[in-house]
Order: C-alpha cells, then sequence, then structure tokens
C-alpha cells in the first residue's frame, strides 16, 4: 500500500487532472473541427515555455504557464495571418507553423543547454508520468497525510490550477461557447464579441496543453482532447450530456490505461511497466474506435 | 401566441427609425460582388430581394449585419448597424451550420437570447418558456427536445426562424427561408410572415420564387450586383426591371 | 565560426566522407519526392494526414524491432524497421479513414485520434524494446527529432530508392493529379476514378513520410510535406509548376538542414530541415510572384 502512495498515486492524479482540463475543453474544440489545430496548438507552446525558461532562468508555474500562453497567441495569429493575408489553406498553414515553433523550440532547448539541466523534451514529447514519485515524510499514515501533501511535485498543483482555471473559463461562458460553436455567423449577428470568446477559448486550450506537456506529455495531452469528447460525442446528443460523459470518460481511460501499464506486463511474467503516457493515450483511442463500431452497427 | 413580442411591437418601428444603405459595395479578392447600392428600405412590411444567381442577394443581407467587410454606409435611424444591433435578427440558409451538433430544437432558439441574461447566468426557466412558445408558434412545441440533425429540412427552417423571432427585433433579415421546405413549413412560416407584418416589424427575405413575389411581398428590391429597381411591387416588379436583372426577357 | 563555415564547404561539396555524401544526396532527393507529393496532399486539405501517419508508424517500428528481436535478427537493419513503419503507415491511414467516415467523428478528429493513439500505443510497445539488450541501439532519441548523423549507408540507399520511386510516379500521373487537385467534382465527371487517384495520392505521401523518419524524426517528418508546397504556391497559379517550385524548395531545405545539422554542434537533423524550409517560406510568403504579400491581391 505505501508503494502505491509513492509510486502510483501521483501519475494517478496528474493523469486525471490533466485528463479532466483536456476534455472538457475538447468537447467544444472537435465540435467545430479543430481536433488538429489542438495538436497543432499543443505542440506550439514548447517553445514559449523554453523561452520563457531559458530568460528568467526560472521554471515555476506562473513563468512556465505564461510562456505557453504567449506561444499559443503568437501560433494562432500567425496560423490566422497566413490564412488571410497569405491565403494558405488553413490545414497547411497549421502544420507550416507549428513544425516551425516546434523545430525551434527544441533548437533552442539544445543550444541554451537546458536540455542537460534538467528539461528532456524527450518526455515533453512521450510523457514521463513514472517521474512523479512521491517522496512524503510519513507514507500513507494518516497523520501526517496533509502535511505530506505538501511535498507533492509542483506539476499537480499546476494541473490542478489548471483545471479550475480551464473549468472557471468553460462555465462562464456556457451558453455562448455552445452557441459559437454551432452558428458563428448568428453568433455574430446576434453581437456577441466573437473574437474575446475565441481568445477565452484559446487561452483555456493553451492552459490545458501547457499543464500537460511537462509530465503528462503533448501526445497524451492531444488524445485526451480528442478521444473522450469524440466518444461521448457518439453516444449522446445533448452538449450537456457531452461534456459530463466525456469527462467520466476521460477518468476511465486514464485509469484502465494505467492499469495497463502496470499490470499488464506481468500477465506475461514480466516485471517491467509500460510507458503510462501512452498506454493511456492507446486506450483513449480504443475507447473512441470500440464505440463508433458499435454503432456504425447498432 | 400571436403576438410574438414581449416589448409592445407598435412601439417599435418609430422608435428604431429606418434602414438605410447608402453606397454599399463589397469585393471578393477584388472581384466586385456588390458596387454602390443604395437602397431606403421601408418602415415596416414584408420586402422581397430578388435577382439571378451570383447577383449578391445573400451578400447584402450579410454586409447590412455587417458579416462580410463592405465599403459604403448602413445606418438604422441614423446609428450603425453595430449599434442597433438589438434591433436585427438574422435568419441565415440552412446548409451553413452542422446540422449533427448536439443540441435539440429548444437549444438552438435559445441562442437566439443569448445576450439577454448577460454573461455568466443561466437562460432560466422564463426564457426556456418563451423559447417553448416560439416553436409552438411555428408548430414545433412537441420536437422541442428533439435533436435537431433528425428534423426535416422544413422543420429545421422552422427552428431557425423561431431563433430569429427569439431575437425579438424590429428588422428581420432571412436567406432563402422558403427554399426547398415542405407546403406544411411554408404554410407555417408565411402566417408568422403576416404576424410579423401586422406587429409592424420589417421582413427583408432573399427570395428565389419570382412567381410568388406579387401574393406574399407588399415591397421589392430587385438586385443584379447593384439595386436595379426598388420599391412597392406594384411599381418595381416590372417585367423591364426583371429583364434588366437577369438579361432576359420574363415574363411574370 | 571560419572553421565551421570551412567544414560547411566541405559538407555541401560531397568532401565530407562517403557516408556524409549518401546521406546528403539521399535527404535531397527525398526532399523533392516530399515536396512534390505534398503539393496534391495540400491542395486535396489533406496536409495534416501525413502527421497523424508519421506519429501511427512508431507502434509498427517498436513491433517490427521486437520481432526482430524474437527472431534473432539484427533489429536495425533498414528493413525490418522500414517495413513495420510501412505496415503501421498503411493502417493508419484505412483507421483514419474508417474513423473518418463514421457520421459525428469526421476527418479532423480521425486524424487527431489515429495520431494520438497510435503514438501512444507506439510509446507503450518501445518501453518494452528499451528493456531490451539490443533496444538501446533502437534509438528512440534519435527518431523523436531526426538524425542524418546517425544513418547507416543502406537506409540512405533506400530512402533514395524510395524518393525515386515517389517521383517516377508523380511524373507519370501528374495530370490526373492535377485535374482531381483542383476540381474534384468535374474529374469524377471525365470519368477520372477519384477515389482511388486519392488513395494514391495519401499512399505516396505515406512513403514519403516513412522514409523521412530517419532523417526528420516523427514529430517534425510532417513538415517535409507540408512546407516546401505551401511555399511554392506563392510563386504559381499553376499546379505543375507549384510541384516542381515545392519539389525544389523541398530539396534544398532538406539538403541544407542536413548539412548544417552535420557542421553545428547540438543540432538534431529535424529541427535544421524544418527551420531552412520556413525561412524559404517566409521569403515565399514575401516575394512569391503569384502569391506574395508584395504582389497584393493579385
Amino acid at each position: 500500500m505505501a508503494e502505491f502512495w509513492i509510486v502510483d498515486f501521483v501519475p494517478l492524479l496528474a493523469a486525471s487532472l490533466s485528463a479532466l482540463a483536456c476534455a472538457l475543453v475538447g468537447n467544444l474544440l472537435i465540435l467545430t473541427r479543430r481536433a488538429m489545430a489542438a495538436d497543432a496548438l499543443s505542440h506550439a507552446v514548447v517553445p514559449g515555455v523554453v523561452v520563457a525558461v531559458a530568460i528568467t532562468g526560472l521554471s515555476g508555474s506562473i513563468v512556465v504557464l505564461a510562456g505557453g500562453l504567449a506561444a499559443a497567441f503568437a501560433a494562432s495569429g500567425l496560423v490566422a495571418f497566413l490564412i488571410r493575408a497569405g491565403r494558405v489553406e488553413p490545414g497547411t498553414a497549421l502544420g507550416v507553423v507549428f513544425t516551425t515553433f516546434f523545430a525551434f523550440g527544441i533548437l533552442v532547448l539544445e543550444w541554451t543547454g537546458l536540455s542537460r539541466t534538467g528539461f528532456d523534451i524527450h518526455h515533453v514529447v512521450t510523457g514521463y508520468l513514472e517521474g512523479l514519485i512521491w517522496v512524503s515524510r510519513d507514507p500513507g499514515g494518516t497523520a501526517g497525510f496533509f502535511q505530506s501533501l505538501m511535498d507533492l511535485p509542483q506539476v499537480v498543483f499546476e494541473l490542478a490550477l489548471v483545471l479550475v482555471l480551464v473549468a472557471a473559463i468553460l462555465a462562464a461562458f456556457r451558453k455562448e461557447f455552445a452557441l459559437l460553436a454551432f452558428d458563428p455567423v448568428f453568433a455574430r449577428a446576434s453581437g456577441l464579441p466573437v473574437g474575446l470568446l475565441e481568445a477565452a477559448l484559446l487561452t483555456a486550450t493553451a492552459l490545458a496543453c501547457t499543464a500537460a506537456f511537462k509530465s503528462v506529455g503533448v501526445v497524451l495531452a492531444v488524445a485526451m482532447i480528442v478521444c473522450p469528447a469524440a466518444t461521448a460525442r457518439l453516444l449522446t446528443t445533448r452538449l450537456s450530456h457531452q461534456m459530463a460523459l466525456s469527462a467520466a470518460i476521460a477518468l476511465a481511460t486514464v485509469f484502465a490505461g494505467y492499469a495497463a501499464a502496470v499490470f499488464g506486463p506481468r500477465l506475461f511474467g514480466s516485471a517491467l511497466a509500460l510507458n503510462a503516457a501512452g498506454t493511456i493515450g492507446a486506450m483513449a483511442g480504443l475507447a473512441l474506435a470500440a464505440t463508433a463500431a458499435l454503432r456504425a452497427r447498432g | 401566441m400571436d403576438r410574438l413580442a414581449i416589448t409592445p411591437p407598435e412601439a417599435l418601428a418609430p422608435a428604431i427609425g429606418h434602414l438605410a444603405v447608402v453606397g454599399l459595395s463589397v469585393a471578393y479578392r477584388g472581384v466586385p460582388v456588390l458596387s454602390d447600392v443604395t437602397w431606403s428600405a421601408p418602415a415596416s412590411g414584408l420586402t422581397a430581394i430578388v435577382g439571378p444567381n451570383g447577383a449578391g442577394k445573400s451578400t447584402l443581407i450579410k454586409a447590412i449585419l455587417g458579416l462580410v467587410p463592405s465599403t459604403g454606409r448602413v445606418t438604422i435611424g441614423g446609428r450603425s448597424v453595430d449599434a442597433m444591433r438589438d434591433a436585427t435578427a438574422y435568419v441565415p440558409q440552412r446548409a451553413t451550420v452542422d446540422w449533427d451538433f448536439p443540441a435539440t430544437a429548444l437549444d438552438v432558439v435559445l441562442q437566439g437570447m443569448v445576450r439577454e441574461p448577460g454573461w455568466f447566468r443561466g437562460y432560466g426557466r422564463a426564457r426556456r418558456e418563451r423559447a417553448l412558445a416560439l416553436l409552438d408558434r411555428v408548430g414545433l412545441a412537441d420536437l422541442a427536445s428533439r435533436q435537431i440533425g433528425q428534423m426535416s429540412g422544413g422543420q429545421q427552417q422552422r427552428v431557425f426562424l423561431a431563433r430569429g423571432l427569439a431575437r425579438n427585433a424590429a428588422i428581420l433579415f432571412l436567406d432563402e427561408p422558403l427554399a426547398g421546405v415542405d407546403a406544411a413549413s411554408e404554410r407555417i412560416i408565411l402566417d408568422v410572415f403576416d404576424t410579423l407584418d401586422r406587429d409592424g416589424r420589417l421582413v427583408v427575405c432573399v427570395h428565389h420564387d419570382l412567381g410568388t413575389v406579387s401574393e406574399r411581398f407588399a415591397d421589392v428590391l430587385v438586385l443584379n450586383k447593384t439595386v436595379i429597381a426598388a420599391g412597392p411591387v406594384a411599381l418595381a416588379f416590372t417585367p423591364q426591371n426583371l429583364a434588366r436583372a437577369y438579361g432576359v426577357p420574363l415574363t411574370v | 565560426m571560419d572553421a565551421i563555415t570551412a567544414q560547411l564547404l566541405a559538407v555541401v561539396t560531397f568532401q565530407a566522407g562517403f557516408n556524409t555524401t549518401v546521406v546528403m544526396l539521399g535527404a535531397a532527393a527525398l526532399g523533392c519526392a516530399a515536396g512534390a507529393a505534398g503539393t496534391f496532399a495540400m491542395l486535396r486539405r489533406r496536409a495534416l494526414v501525413s502527421d497523424a501517419v508519421a506519429h501511427g508508424t512508431l507502434p509498427g517500428i517498436a513491433a517490427a524491432f521486437l520481432l526482430a528481436a524474437l527472431l534473432g535478427r539484427a533489429p536495425r537493419e533498414a528493413g525490418w524497421l522500414m517495413g513495420g513503419a510501412g505496415i503501421a503507415a498503411l493502417i493508419s491511414l484505412l483507421a483514419i479513414e474508417w474513423l473518418g467516415r463514421r457520421p459525428r467523428v469526421g476527418p479532423d478528429t480521425a486524424t487527431a485520434a489515429v495520431l494520438a493513439a497510435g503514438f501512444g500505443l507506439g510509446l507503450a510497445l518501445m518501453s518494452v524494446v528499451q528493456t531490451l539488450a539490443v533496444g538501446r541501439q533502437a534509438g528512440l532519441e534519435s527518431l523523436l527529432f531526426g538524425s542524418a548523423a546517425g544513418m547507416l549507408p543502406g537506409e540512405a540507399q533506400m530512402m533514395a530508392v524510395l524518393a525515386v520511386f515517389v517521383l517516377v510516379v508523380i511524373a507519370l500521373l501528374l495530370k490526373e493529379f492535377s485535374a482531381v487537385a483542383f476540381d474534384p467534382d468535374f474529374a469524377a465527371t471525365v470519368g477520372l476514378p477519384v477515389a482511388r487517384l486519392d488513395a494514391l495520392v495519401a499512399l505516396v505521401c505515406a512513403v514519403v513520410v516513412v522514409a523521412a523518419l530517419p532523417i526528420a524524426g516523427f514529430v517534425l517528418a510532417v513538415a517535409l510535406v507540408v512546407i516546401p508546397p505551401a511555399a511554392a504556391r506563392f510563386w504559381s497559379d499553376r499546379a505543375g509548376t507549384v510541384v516542381a517550385v515545392a519539389a525544389a524548395i523541398g530539396a534544398v531545405s532538406a539538403f541544407a538542414g542536413a548539412a548544417l545539422s552535420a557542421v553545428l554542434k547540438d543540432t538534431p537533423t529535424g529541427p535544421a530541415i524544418v527551420l531552412v524550409a520556413a525561412l524559404l517560406f517566409t521569403l515565399s510568403l514575401v516575394f512569391g510572384r503569384a502569391r506574395g504579400l508584395l504582389r497584393g491581391t493579385g
């Protein structure tokens, strides 16, 4: 049991918090056919974080989130500019901008030597939930439980903060977002400040992606933005139900995926554990594919 | 439920003032779509916008509403459309949205009131009931909780109309509301038009069927990239004007 | 700095040894093929499918590695990895196609879901590969961001062969591809097999992306098929010319990127290629004769 608290509890908690934030915002993104835009954004935040950390020499939550947000706005502004002024096809514009941003981020990371001082870009891509261990003063004990909460890795607080922010943004503008996703032209004709709402949605997405990237990983973030919401969309025709269902699916996927990573190999008598971010992502895709197949039949 | 408004409708028109378009031009990538449209709309009643394909009918509505970039001036009672946003309602073409969207008919009608409760508030029960009443007005009360994709084309068009009505606006702009709808839907839509007319509202409607203009509309705007003729149907809807707009002689 | 310049000169004039020369030529040929193939993907608005295909190869590579190890073969042999990657790419394409056709899923969501879930599965399998004795040579590190330096001559040769194959296919079907890309409805009325030609374009792009993995890496391989065509579009309104210019930009980007990566310290090949391509894109955006910003709205 003590081992669970030290080794497994924090990865599960971090993945759950991140999955919830991603899945909630994912509902609006898939309805407006912006799943690939979310993928692009999740990569585009990388140089923002890298540059912010390189310039300030700090890697606190505020620096990381601010850097990610700045890069997200720069990238989506650039994509909009290429589409409008350069008449570039939207998917192509996304591809050009996110690969360029990401390449730039990697080179800054390599050239500043940040990659050798604890900022592993591979973990940004692959996820590194295994690295989140809880070295608490009193593991599992009841007396010191609240004290040892302070020993949780910083990323857990970051993810919790972001989940609260994302949920607050989505709840505050729920009726406006629903209209914007359904009929942006009517939304404008009704006098809604469409630009501000888009910026709020972009902020929520960028926060979810940035918070995810240090240990949860970019790829798991994308899986959680796209798959639970898309699965829920197949199961209900009400937006509010879809959002609730996507959150439940996200959590279930995290637990099932994590269990598969830890216990899967043991079925074959092996002691190793799989990359948990990877198995969770694969599990999310599997849930979507299975649901789509069943719906196609039924 | 004959009256569609909460504001006494007869107070609307004089308070709003009339719609004027002066020198409106729209170009897509250097190609003119509308040039120098000048039009003084009637104070109220039913107005049809007619013209050949590519005449810029839908674009004119969008430009008036500020949905596409344009040059020229559009005013309502002397003020900009942006300032008079809540005097206008827009009923777009059905093809413009994703009908698979997870929303019920009632959800869509409520969208027409999206700004009423203010930020951070739900629609509330009173607005839900009003939306239901509007759905009832277009004959869809029993389909209120049906997903919009599972309705017929005519029913979808009526949901869009109810959403436009929910704006409770003095001026309604409709883009081909009667295109491809069934006879029952058409009858209901025209009946709503009559109510709007009696309420003293202005209904501006892109219309494709020249054969029904005279019986259904009081005024007409004949358009082909610019204004060919405008005014009461009896004066403006003439074979000569239509021939000029369509480029071939037409009999009506 | 002079030393670097001299080194760069040596590399680009093929005086830096046989291996480097083979790799550079292979990269140029591949960049050329990628630019040409990517043009049609862009015109059909399917540029980002290649991103999902690139990520989707990871489980195939991992599986091929495990299979090779199981059979006692040397897994680093190019044939094994390319074969595994190719099969996985094909499966990814089919999965996107199948999922994209499900009602309420759509191509955008399907692409992102396959990308994230496929890569997640690959990451999970890779954690097994890396525990094997031979696994450490698998070099997930170099596959993430690409490394021309780590390439074996056999890989470079295979890359060049695939590039030539792709160029031949495109040359033979140039007018058919162009007709379908410009107006698929019309092409269908003429009697062209639009669906099959579309599938062939997707296949050709997949081949290019798979071949590009060793030098560009999973995350950035898509840039090779996206950025050169987008840049080329600014120079011409004719499909044939766009293909030719895209091929040229692709070749220059891959060649120069590989050269810079060989000479500069801490510079992975993938990001180097992407940034050269992004530079050429920016120049094209500003100065392009057909659609560049300086040409106004002609």
